[in-house]
């Protein structure tokens, strides 16, 4: 049975990320290609976000008018969306066995061609859902006036795209305070350390001097996830960011902060022992 | 019916006053600006419906994702800037978030080609059409005046999925009129002929005309077919002309390579195998200079049309050896015989001289 979407206590929402970590590991073992890293470092987030009552969705009715939207702006964590939709009943969880197989509708990175519900646009080139997602908060603040809401999560280094700052710069000067923005902030990417890559920091600062509202939080405490999404229903006249600090591949204790998970499947050994930490 | 100029007006003229049109029977009529709106003309529709209308600063991915970001809720986003940032710069942008997602967004790509002038290379866009074309999903629409620039913005507006449309700065003949036939992905024949068949886009579309009435002149018919929408192409018209036809000549202010000559010799090679020439810039950047002396100086004129036409007539004849024409000045990688050597220094008092001489045909 699928989770509803409702307020729930932080040991729910526990319970509910830890399915989600299992479901990742099921179907990227069996994808035997996908990431890893990601996608369990933030299944937190999604749990509070889909299942907490945060959104307005309804996974009967995904193009339900007025909706709050999700964008995935760092498309290659696909592996956690199509876990958390399924679980929210978007679509049947077997499905989540076709990851990334030919004719799939879960594609490698979210594919809107492929009509998979609860997908609202294609991402994958990073920097592009963020900008994507401020669209359409626009179109819901200033034309729709529907009081619907956008969130996009991106990761952090994602943020070295130059265009994220074009977008974080348009949600400021519309004042789009319908639109959130998640950092999924585990500092690792492909090839290392994100401040050994390229360093983004300070971030609080950037943002708040782009004239966001700023909100960090611990992104594996779901009290905290739960408390900072509240927040951001009541701030007017700017957009907000939360700063998620995670760890990549968090509830596995050997993918643990370890930036080598970030693109690649567990075998199928490893993904029996993640499944064992996860049964815990 | 023959056509005759009855004035002159820049296309991009055509697609602001298509935008308001637009604006004015459907609510869903949204714009981008990104800093250049009385450039590319679309301070029309911002003065018409300031709250339609969105500015998004000098940040063209931003504007393009956002205008996806739009098309997905329902609106239908244009987007409009010079064709060098918002055909290429957000070349990403558009094969993402706008056609993957199948977004309903219109971009007008303008200052197109290399009669934007004096601005120099890095403005004048030659490229684009080749990337748009390869583009799945997307319309690409090359009006050839005004007029057609205005129906053109309007039928893309009313049509679903994304589409582009280029024009240009600098004023061109007009000489389409209300009643001439403009539907998407349909050519439309400009002039009959069956000796040589000139397929043009865009503003060459008149010069092609102007050769024909040459060609005539030594009693050969040339057929002039205006291709505005570049993709999708229309096959059967292309094919027909070749068949009717035997001899191509394309003419396009754009690239050879990947252009609208390259789409029509796909549809040829296929359908009916016939001696092509490309009239286009030939594998090179463009430089400064006033719009006419440059049309001529990249051989984008009606007189290269109609050697063209001449060349590929000797060649359906056999008259044309194969050699000669490999060693042709302005083949592929040389830099064009009529614009200086880079490096050229001028005597400053001819430049003067040579401005003053531009100005005064101007004004002739």
């Amino acid at each position: 049975m699928p989770f509803t979407n409702e307020r729930r206590t932080p040991e729910q929402l526990a319970d509910i990320a830890t399915e989600i970590r299992r479901d990742i590991i099921r179907s990227l073992v069996e994808a035997k290609s996908g990431h890893s890293g990601g996608p369990l470092g933030s299944a937190d987030i999604f749990a509070v976000l889909y299942m907490g009552g945060v959104m307005n969705h309804d996974p009967a009715n995904p193009h339900m008018p007025g909706r709050d939207r999700f964008i995935l702006s760092a498309g290659h964590m696909c592996p956690v969306l199509y876990a958390t939709l399924a679980n929210a009943g978007f679509f049947p969880k077997s499905e989540l066995l076709t990851l990334r197989k030919f004719g799939s509708r879960l594609q490698g990175h979210p594919g809107r061609d492929m009509m998979l519900p609860g997908i609202e646009s294609s991402t994958g080139s990073l920097g592009q859902g963020l900008s994507i997602a401020v669209g359409m908060a626009l179109s819901d603040k200033l034309l729709d006036r529907n009081g619907a809401r956008v969130y996009s999560l991106t990761g952090d280094g994602e943020l070295e795209e130059g265009s994220i700052w074009e977008a974080v710069m348009a949600a400021a000067h519309y004042k789009l305070d319908n639109f959130c923005m998640i950092v999924d902030n585990n500092d690792c990417q492909i090839d290392g350390r994100v401040t050994d890559v390229m360093n983004i920091y300070p971030l609080k600062e950037k943002f708040e001097s782009f004239n966001f509202h700023v909100i960090m939080v611990n992104g594996h405490n779901h009290a905290e996830l739960l408390a900072a999404f509240d927040e951001f229903k009541t701030v007017t006249g700017k957009p907000t960011c939360i700063i998620a600090k995670t760890f990549m591949g968090h509830g596995v204790s050997f993918m643990e902060d370890r930036y080598e998970w970030h693109g690649k499947p567990p075998s199928p050994d490893q993904a029996e022992e993640a499944l064992k930490e996860l049964a815990e | 019916m023959a056509y005759e100029q009855y004035g002159a007006k820049a296309t991009r003229f055509g697609f602001g006053e298509g935008l308001v049109e637009l604006g004015e029977h459907d609510e869903r009529i949204v714009v981008l600006g990104g800093d250049i709106t009385g450039s590319v003309m679309t301070n029309l529709f911002k003065d018409r419906f300031p709250d339609r209308f969105f500015s998004m600063g000098i940040a063209e991915q931003n504007a393009t994702t956002i205008a996806a970001g739009l098309a997905l809720s329902g609106k239908i986003p244009f987007f409009a800037s010079y064709g060098a940032f918002c055909a290429l710069r957000n070349a990403d942008q558009l094969r993402i978030s706008v056609c993957y997602n199948e977004a309903n967004v219109k971009i007008g790509g303008g200052h197109s080609g290399i009669s934007v002038g004096p601005d120099g290379a890095t403005h004048q866009v030659l490229e684009d059409m080749a990337f748009l074309r390869a583009l799945p999903h997307m319309t690409l629409v090359v009006p050839c005046d005004y007029l057609e620039a205005k129906k053109a913005t309007i039928a893309i507006g009313q049509m679903e999925g994304p589409a582009y449309i280029r024009f240009g700065r600098e004023p061109v003949p007009s000489f389409t009129r209300e009643d001439t036939p403009f539907r998407l992905g349909k050519a439309e024949t400009f002039r009959e002929g069956n000796d040589v068949a000139i397929i043009a886009t865009g503003c060459m579309v008149w010069e092609a005309l102007v050769a024909a009435e040459e060609l005539a002149k030594e009693g050969i018919q040339a057929r002039v077919v205006n291709v505005h929408t570049i993709k999708p192409i229309d096959t059967e018209a292309i094919a027909a002309a070749a068949r009717e036809c035997g001899a191509i000549v394309t003419a396009e202010e754009h690239q050879i390579m990947g252009g609208m000559g390259s789409a029509v010799a796909q549809v040829v090679v296929k359908n009916a195998p016939v001696p092509m020439e490309f009239v286009g810039v030939t594998d090179t950047f463009g430089g400064s200079g006033n719009p006419n002396e440059l049309m001529k100086a990249f051989g984008l004129t009606s007189r290269d049309i109609y050697n063209s036409v001449k060349k590929v007539l000797a060649r359906r004849s056999g008259e044309w050896n194969q050699v000669q024409a490999m060693t042709e000045v302005g083949f592929e990688g040389q830099h064009p015989v009529g614009y200086p050597k880079p490096g050229t220094v001028f005597p400053i008092e001819e430049l003067i001289e040579n401005d003053r001489k531009a100005a005064e045909n101007a004004v002739a």
